[in-house]
């Protein structure tokens, strides 16, 4: 999605380079998907393969310095989970980014994901619902694909802020597929306004002086 | 620093933690030590389960987000509309269990009896088991690791009490990790039929897919088919279509065309799916007009027919 697709990781004197994905360097990427031979290989590991890996991605990365560091991670409240909150521990992370769609079956599922958040220890900065409505590109008509309204309901059920809702916008998942800057190359998609806002939030909940 | 080897022979072979390639790898202790080595009783105790299972489905994707369980669960609704059909639905979805909410079997507990648990049933014909059902609270989360979700799968395996099934539907969580292998590990004695793979269409979902497939050569699972889904999407306002995920490489229809597998059929958005789920009604009884319908319908036969052709001869014909 960050068209760094290819690249190698190199190992340096203080540990692996991070991959840089702008000609700025302002940002940089660690994945596995870079230490794969064949993109198309499946890694068929179990958990504790994961936990070690995920630890070497945390303490044997030459992150430099960083304002922020996110981590994606994948669905679940497991290995990776576990293994990303202990190693991050010692760096007291600002919190999670909790993600969710509309609809009750994924806010179900989201509701156990708080659960887990509270138990670790880990703050919840805030609720995002993604895939919130689509605007036909024919008739402007918006129609709620995957319904509407369940994440700002689960962040007032669960008492935690609710970010904002981002629309459906093809021209967003266009622009992922082509590794495009989407903020840069489309900024009056209807997409724009909410990511805005979400990351002006994250900006203002981070203490001066952090970095 | 250490990369986790490529060459790791496994965890189970004998070669395990004693490889050249196991050397610097953070497991070497752990394998070394035997404790993947042992052969699980459990496998033949399943293998004995599931001489009343006729055929046995998993239903995969390399993604999270793209419709398995949506799809599974109408899967186990299509087979179940014919009342002679036995169904059963297994959902190993550990930490995400989704299953009961979208059959609307929401809080509905599991009972033990002499001859084991006892799935939730929806209908006479439909049964279904997920760890949702063992679950107090709908804000619970499981969080365990590997080796914990994979004592939960041989349970579900093992102590559920299916009964003669037609078709055992197998829900997976998105991905190629312990639930993946402990399920084919489980049944590897007992046969599984085939994977049905499950895509939205563009390419940062097939990328996934691809590794899918790379999963299910490396375990000699069978591959039914991919299913694209979230295909289009005709606006209900002025019936135009549009993609919402655009098939930037050609879709799952390209994929399946390069890697020579089938493409069992593109089931379109229609807003109707996710509200149905979200009620825990089937889909295909609530908008019978749909074009998803159609869609799932032929899929659903196509599934079938794949599934007929691989019965092995002698066995008991069961529910019909």
């Amino acid at each position: 999605m960050l068209r760094a697709q290819g690249r190698a990781v190199h190992q340096g004197d203080s540990g692996w380079v991070p991959v840089f994905v702008d000609r700025e360097q302002s940002i940089s990427l660690m994945s596995v998907g870079f230490l794969l031979e064949q993109p198309d290989e499946a890694l068929v590991w179990r958990g504790p393969r994961k936990n070690a890996l995920i630890k070497q991605f945390v303490s044997d990365v030459a992150w430099g310095q960083l304002d922020y560091l996110v981590v994606d991670t994948p669905p679940g409240t497991s290995d990776e989970h576990m293994a990303v909150v202990d190693a991050l521990r010692p760096y007291s992370p600002l919190g999670a980014l909790v993600v969710t769609t509309p609809q009750a079956v994924s806010v179900g599922d989201v509701r156990r994901e708080l659960t887990f958040c509270r138990k670790v220890g880990l703050r919840v900065i805030g609720l995002v619902e993604n895939m919130s409505g689509f605007v036909c590109p024919h008739c402007s008509e918006c129609t709620n694909v995957f319904s509407k309204g369940g994440g700002e309901e689960l962040a007032r059920h669960a008492g935690v802020p609710f970010l904002g809702s981002v629309p459906l916008d093809p021209e967003l998942t266009q622009s992922l597929e082509d590794g495009r800057d989407f903020i840069q190359d489309f900024p009056d998609s209807p997409a724009f306004p909410a990511l805005s806002s979400i990351a002006q939030k994250i900006l203002s909940e981070t203490p001066v002086g952090l970095s | 620093m250490e990369e986790v080897p490529h060459d790791c022979p496994g965890a189970d072979s004998a070669q395990a933690g004693r490889g050249a390639s196991c050397q610097g790898c953070p497991n070497q202790r752990l394998c070394a030590s035997g404790a993947g080595a042992a052969a699980d009783p459990a496998i033949e105790e399943i293998k004995e389960k599931m001489k009343s299972v006729k055929h046995k489905i998993l239903v995969l994707s390399g993604k999270g987000g793209v419709g398995k369980s949506t799809f599974s669960a109408h899967l186990a609704h299509g087979l179940a509309e014919d009342e002679n059909t036995q169904v059963a639905l297994l959902d190993i979805d550990i930490c995400g269990p989704s299953i009961p909410k979208i059959m609307g079997l929401e809080g509905e507990q599991v009972h033990q009896s002499g001859s084991g648990w006892s799935p939730v049933f929806l209908e006479d014909n439909l049964g279904v088991m997920s760890v949702g059902f063992l679950l107090s609270s709908p804000d619970d989360a499981v969080i365990w690791r590997g080796p914990k979700k994979n004592g939960m799968i041989k349970q579900f395996l093992r102590d559920v009490d299916w009964g003669g099934v037609d078709y055992l539907i197998v829900d997976t969580p998105p991905g190629t990790s312990d639930e993946h292998l402990s399920v084919v590990q489980y049944l590897a004695a007992a046969h599984i039929d085939g994977a049905v793979i499950i895509t939205t269409p563009q390419e940062v979902s097939l990328q996934d897919v691809r590794k899918e497939i790379s999963f299910c050569h490396k375990v000699k699972l069978p591959i039914i088919g991919v299913v694209e889904n979230m295909s289009g999407f005709i606006c209900p306002k002025c019936q135009k279509e549009s993609q919402i995920f655009p098939p930037t490489t050609g879709g799952a229809e390209a994929m399946c065309q390069d890697l020579k597998i089938p493409l069992l059929g593109k089931v379109p958005l229609d807003p109707r799916i996710g509200k149905s789920c979200d009620k825990g009604q089937s889909f295909l009884v609530e908008a019978p007009d749909s074009p998803a319908t159609v869609a799932y319908r032929s899929i659903i036969q196509r599934i079938q027919e794949f599934c007929s052709q691989r019965l092995p001869e002698g066995e008991n014909l069961v529910g019909s």
